[in-house]
């Protein structure tokens, strides 16, 4: 009887010896993998042009509503993004996301990103709105070529035949 | 045979009221951490002994299987993690499951295989949740740490194969969400290689030890007869030593071809109970590992079904092709159509039996869904095995039982 207990008790006492598996947050941050689902971004091309080109996949696919795009066309001498339209307002709703990635699946350019940023947090309702330009990343920092389709929109020349691989 | 009958918590607080009883009613919950969750129980005692307790569910009540009526079948995928939340892929498995049944699409073996292994990682991490969480409701503080420590790299393959610890939504209607990740199966080696000996361990501190023995060996005990007349499911059910369980009685995923046993109790007390879902995890264990093989000889392959009409096209073809242009704005926006009929699929999920009742009227979105929910089923045995017992072994019988609110109360 008294050595069963004593067995637990090995157990835990060679336990006393070994590093502790727990991380001291906030000073030191577990490292996350590299699919992690956190704060998204929204992407530009090489060039500093926007991916998103306002076609509101990702509002239609996002399970819970959380994200609102109003399009716009483009100013052609100026152009926001590649293509006829960009997002002139571009808000997701951070209390709403339930980060389970579907707009970026959804998003045809590319543009929405659920990047490794985890600690969201805000004092009321309304900051919980993130705007596109807390999304937006820096100029300097987009990357990636313009897809030929694209480019092809924004010069205004008539679109090439539909190429339809079978 | 006893009666069926769950007592409402009116039941017992209307005659407590008229004041010409000995008993004390006391309210157990909803806020109370051995109810793991917000679980309110009306207690009736006779001192420290149970006369009645009626469980008083509902707490936890969000509707999800009335807004997955208003999602298309992929997008409510993402509901169903937060139901049972310590099994979220079991729940993902049993939903995809049943539009796929509906659908008739053929799902490739590798796509199987990866379900089977990582189910069974998440049996294993709800098993040391409820192993831990048990033991600490006995003020068995280590086991609970051990355990954790365990559960926590079951939750770092998920974010790792997923992208999110507990509410991975990786199962997809017609396949996976993504590709396994190169380093996926070393990491899954790492953790079966060396869960064996975190098992023994658990063993060590709990199994002969005099004081988990004192408490648990012939607490709470349920006759098989009840058991079965009850609906209960899962180790609650094998524990009283009934042999059922849907991995072996109505295969899915391939599980016939896997070589496991199921571990049977014999007096359905809260022992047994531990017995069972210990050896479970060793199953577990076992299953995982021919999986992992069975990757691991298989190589890359596809994640998903063939058939483009269910699942959007690779991203890099809509660019050049309009087909997969069009497939993949048509999939996102309307959804795929499911044939019109019903279909029900059970499978073994941690707790017992989950089921998925799934109507469908020809739509883009399912017409009605229900959930079994083995942990609702599991808690209207509760008041039967509870009655005569000590508060304290009340306790212990919640966490043996190893109800999820979330679940309960969908």
């Amino acid at each position: 009887m008294l050595g069963e207990l004593f067995k637990g008790l090995r157990t835990t006492l060679r336990y006393m010896f070994e590093q502790p598996v727990t991380v001291q947050y906030p000073e030191v941050k577990r490292p996350v993998r590299e699919r992690f689902r956190g704060k998204h971004e929204l992407k530009r091309f090489a060039n500093g042009l926007e991916r998103c080109i306002g076609c509101s996949l990702c509002s239609a696919a996002c399970p819970s509503d959380a994200i609102l795009v109003v399009p716009a066309e483009n100013d052609p001498e100026n152009p926001t993004s590649p293509g006829e339209r960009y997002a002139a307002t571009y808000e997701i709703n951070m209390l709403r996301c339930i980060f389970c990635g579907y707009c970026e699946d959804a998003c045809p350019t590319n543009a929405i990103v659920l990047e490794h940023q985890y600690e969201l947090s805000f004092y009321d309702r309304h900051t919980s709105i993130y705007t596109k330009d807390m999304l937006l990343v820096p100029p300097d920092q987009g990357h990636g070529e313009i897809p030929p389709i694209l480019e092809q929109l924004g010069n205004k020349r008539p679109s090439p035949p539909a190429q339809i691989d079978l | 045979m006893t009666t069926l009958t769950v007592p409402s918590p009116r039941e017992i607080t209307e005659p407590a009221r008229s004041g010409n009883k000995e008993t004390m009613v006391l309210n157990m919950g909803p806020h109370h951490p051995s109810t793991h969750g917000v679980l309110r129980l009306v207690l009736e005692l006779d001192g420290e002994v149970v006369v009645n307790v009626a469980p008083d569910v509902g707490y936890l009540h969000t509707g999800i299987e009335k807004t997955m009526e208003s999602k298309t079948y992929q997008k409510a995928v993402v509901l169903t993690d937060r139901t049972d939340y310590l099994a979220p892929l079991s729940n993902n498995l049993s939903y995809v499951l049943a539009v796929e049944k509906l659908l008739d699409c053929e799902i490739p073996v590798r796509v199987q295989t990866i379900r089977v292994l990582l189910t069974e990682l998440t049996r294993i991490g709800s098993h040391l949740v409820w192993l831990g969480t048990h033991a600490l409701d006995l003020a068995a503080m280590s086991v609970f740490l051990y355990a954790f420590r365990e559960r926590e790299e079951i939750l770092d393959i998920f974010e790792l194969v997923s992208g999110a610890r507990m509410m991975t939504s990786y199962f997809r209607v017609g396949g996976l969400a993504y590709d396994l990740t190169d380093d996926f199966l070393p990491t899954v080696k790492h953790f079966l290689d060396h869960m064996s000996d975190h098992i023994d361990e658990y063993e060590d501190l709990l199994t002969r030890n005099p004081l988990w023995l004192e408490r648990s060996v012939d607490v709470a005990p349920i006759s098989a007869e009840d058991a079965i007349a009850y609906g209960l499911s899962g180790a609650n059910l094998r524990a009283c030593g009934v042999n059922l369980d849907m991995r072996k009685l109505i295969p899915y995923s391939g599980y016939e071809t896997y070589d496991f046993d199921v571990p049977i109790g014999k007096n359905g007390d809260n022992y047994d109970r531990y017995l069972v879902r210990i050896a479970e995890m060793r199953q577990s264990l076992r299953i995982a590992q021919q999986a992992h093989q069975r990757l691991v000889d298989m190589g890359p392959g596809p994640y998903v079904t063939a058939d483009r009409k269910i699942v959007p096209p690779p991203k890099h073809e809509i660019t050049h092709s309009m087909e997969s242009l069009i497939h993949h704005f048509k999939l996102w926006t309307e959804g795929f159509k499911v044939p019109r009929g019903d279909a029900y699929v059970g499978i073994e999920s941690p707790r017992g039996i989950l089921g998925t009742y799934l109507v469908s009227d020809g739509g883009p979105k399912p017409y009605r869904v229900h959930f079994r929910a083995p942990s609702f089923i599991n808690l209207q045995a509760l008041p039967h095995m509870a009655r005569g017992r000590l508060v304290a072994d009340l306790v212990a019988l919640i966490a043996s039982l190893d109800p999820v609110l979330g679940e309960v109360d969908r």
